[in-house]
């Protein structure tokens, strides 16, 4: 299970003078759901079309299942695509939209319709065979093209934002729908998004991509709880970066000096290997909002700050409370100590902030403190 | 007036059609009428033409007479509809996906012929193909022709005459019908294994070159065997080096209907020409045009010449129904993928 599927060994790819993907090196492990993910334009698209062999890299070398396949043309390649806009043929039915690429391989007649069958089968769409793509839906066109690839049995099958078309309840439905298929036919996935919602539901593992790199790479919740950069902190769900600097260590545990003037707590380990400035992260909803006149346990962190903004959401409210040097952080409560708008903090009420020390990240503070939290866009 | 359009909503469409409906009524339908009313008179420009309606033997009499240059039309037209396409295809093929940032030049110099007329080009090829022109003379001189060569005044003149002429109604069409073709089609394709169309495209390409270069050698009344050879190799050639799978599968099925539109275009209008025959070809290379052109214009026989012309249109209609309806429909290009 832990063989390598898929081998990236410092591919960059130039487009003139501008570097589209930029000595990207890593590996897929056979039968992984993996993923590419970061915003518009950082290169996964070129990432992925890389490995379908519709571009080849400027330098470095690709390989899948040990193979090395830099310079060998689509169709030489034991990888399938699903395209962004799905790309059916307009001009073929399902079935043999499906059939193509067993056609071309010179799969038997009797054996083509079995298989055609078959996926159709495993997509739900059964019964569809005789229609034109310009005759079904965009969830069905997103299951056709999915079929059409997996019928060739692929060794990694390529998808570029299969979900990008569908409205919201649809891509929810077809996530779940595409890791069952995945499980059910064991075949690596490698999935370019810019949901990172959509890539944490589904993936093993998510490489988050910024300007032709990728920063970090990781399991969903590694890259959630302890990211390694600003930029992943706030990629993925809200954070709250606070700039701190190092008074020493107690036990196992880092002292931080904010510029408040308070003092936090964090794993040391979080601070191995950083050298330059570093800002102290914590999740919205680690931490609780407390009375200032509650006495909190030695092992929380404690800021006192004013709530300066509420917003009910339902299952949860959104705070923003404001420290002592004016920085704001992001608190989200669950709906469930307090419910109903007389028991909600609001506005101008004194409040202590307390969270967990092993709760805490810390990323490199590379912009010298002036952005205190990023990713507030990305709440629903 | 907003609510007005809204609820009587065929006003729009009506008030659009208007000049178009006029402009055909009076510039197309009166002469029309007018020529199907000559052709049932009788008589002669002295004497004075009567009309009749028993006069309908015109039609059997004229088509009788002249169904040799009926036949003649059409065997040219087609073979240079034919020779237009193998001309066009790659043309149209270049431009819309090699075309690059010179696209719209090299769109312009298909267009360019245009903007001398039509019989000034022709007069040209007069030029270029006569007998010691700027071709066939020097090779004659050294000797790589005989002596007493010469393409003006053959078959093949009126029908190189006629491609050149008509390649841009071709040409565009099927540019048009490429251009819309999304790339990611092709790379589709190819990610599901259309590599190159080996050895498929050999024996394809042989065979199709080999007829379709075999029957032009007919028309122009050549060596048709020496031509169907040429024509195989290079068809042959093609296909093994040319032609990919995800051409033959997606791209040329997906561009028919630029074909049809190209054909349409340069099979009408070559049926009814008369100064490609009239200046590159000799008498016994004459159309169902020229034939029309001089019962109207020189013997003023009109009654023949308005029956030629309405028999022209009703075999013309009938040859476009038939084909549209082989050709014309979207099945067209499932089959041809399919094939
Ligand atoms: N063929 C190309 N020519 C020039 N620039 C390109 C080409 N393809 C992609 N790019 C550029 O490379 C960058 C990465 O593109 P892409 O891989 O499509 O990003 P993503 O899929 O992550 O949105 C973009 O800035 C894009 O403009
Ligand atoms: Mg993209």
């Amino acid at each position: 299970m832990a063989d390598i599927e898929v081998r990236l060994v410092d591919v960059t790819k130039r487009f003139g003078d501008f570097v589209a993907v930029d000595a990207i090196s890593l590996e897929v492990r056979d039968g992984e759901f993996f993923s590419l993910l970061g915003p518009s334009g950082c290169g996964k698209t070129t990432t992925l079309r890389m490995l379908g062999g519709f571009e080849e890299p400027t330098s470095g070398l690709i390989e899948l299942h040990g193979q090395d396949v830099t310079w060998l043309p689509p169709y030489k390649r034991n990888v399938n695509t699903v395209f962004q806009n799905y790309a059916l043929f307009p001009h073929l039915s399902i079935a043999e939209n499906i059939a193509f690429g067993l056609k071309r391989r010179g799969v038997k007649a009797d054996e083509i319709k079995r298989r055609v069958a078959e996926a159709l089968e495993l997509v739900q769409l059964t019964g569809y065979e005789a229609r034109k793509p310009g005759q079904i839906s965009g969830g069905q066109a997103q299951r056709v093209a999915l079929a059409r690839a997996l019928i060739n049995r692929p060794g990694v099958l390529l998808l570029d934002e299969p979900l990008g078309a569908l409205d919201l309840k649809l891509r929810k439905q077809m996530q779940v729908e595409l890791k069952r298929i995945q499980q059910e036919v064991g075949i690596t996935f490698i999935y370019v998004t810019h949901d990172q919602e959509e890539a944490m539901t589904m993936s093993d593992r998510i490489a988050v991509m910024n300007k032709g790199h990728y920063e970090q790479l990781g399991e969903p919740e590694v890259l959630y709880e302890r990211p390694k950069t600003r930029f992943v902190a706030g990629f993925l769900g809200v954070s709250n970066l606070i700039p701190v600097k190092s008074e020493g260590t107690a036990d196992n545990y880092a002292i931080l000096r904010l510029p408040d003037g308070h003092a936090a707590r964090a794993p040391r380990a979080l601070l191995d290997g950083q050298s330059g400035p570093v800002a102290l992260g914590v999740r919205p909803e680690k931490i609780r909002l407390k009375a200032r006149a509650e006495e909190t346990s030695g092992q929380y962190n404690r800021l006192d700050g004013i709530v300066r903004h509420s917003s009910y959401i339902g299952v949860s409210t959104q705070y923003i409370v404001e420290l002592g040097d004016e920085r704001q952080l992001t608190v989200f409560e669950q709906n469930v100590e307090r419910a109903t708008k007389a028991e909600l903090w609001s506005p101008g009420e004194e409040v202590a902030l307390t969270w967990l020390p092993e709760h805490s990240f810390a990323v490199p503070d590379d912009t010298g403190g002036v952005v205190e939290q990023t990713g507030i866009a990305a709440v629903e | 007036m907003g609510t007005f359009l809204k609820r009587h909503h065929w006003v729009t469409p009506l008030a659009l059609l208007t000049p178009g409906i006029l402009w055909l009524l009076v510039f197309y339908l009166w002469p029309a009428l007018q020529m199907f009313i000559a052709s049932f008179w009788h008589g002669t420009l002295e004497t004075g033409f009567v009309f009749s309606l028993d006069n309908w033997t015109n039609y059997p009499d004229a088509v009788g007479q002249f169904a040799p240059f009926y036949l003649r039309s059409v065997v040219y037209a087609a073979a240079a509809t034919m020779t237009t396409f193998l001309i066009a295809y790659p043309l149209a093929y270049t431009i819309a996906f090699k075309g690059g940032r010179f696209k719209n030049l090299m769109l312009f110099l298909v267009v360019a012929p245009f903007f001398t007329s039509f019989l000034l080009r022709t007069i040209s090829w007069k030029i270029i193909l006569g007998d010691v022109g700027p071709i066939i003379g020097p090779l004659k001189g050294i000797g790589v022709l005989p002596q007493d060569f010469h393409i003006l005044a053959t078959p093949m003149a009126v029908i190189a005459g006629i491609t050149y002429n008509f390649l841009p109604f071709m040409t565009l069409p099927v540019y048009v019908a490429l251009e819309k073709v999304d790339v990611r089609l092709v790379e589709a394709a190819k990610d599901l294994y259309a590599g190159p169309w080996r050895p498929g495209g050999l024996i394809a390409g042989g065979i199709l070159g080999g007829a379709l270069m075999g029957v032009l050698g007919l028309v122009f009344g050549v060596d048709w065997a020496v031509f169907a050879v040429i024509g195989a190799a290079f068809g042959g050639f093609v296909g093994w080096f040319l032609v990919s799978e995800s051409f033959i599968r997606v791209t040329f099925p997906l561009s028919l209907s630029g074909v049809f539109a190209g054909g349409l275009l340069t099979f009408i209008p070559a049926i009814g020409d008369y100064i490609n025959a009239e200046l590159l070809g000799n008498p016994s290379t004459n159309m169902i045009g020229n034939v029309i052109q001089n019962k109207f214009l020189t013997q003023n026989d009109y009654p023949t010449a308005s029956a030629l012309s309405f028999a022209m249109m009703a075999g013309v209609l009938v040859v476009v129904a038939i084909y549209a309806k082989v050709l014309g429909t979207e099945e067209l290009s499932a089959a041809a993928a399919r094939a």
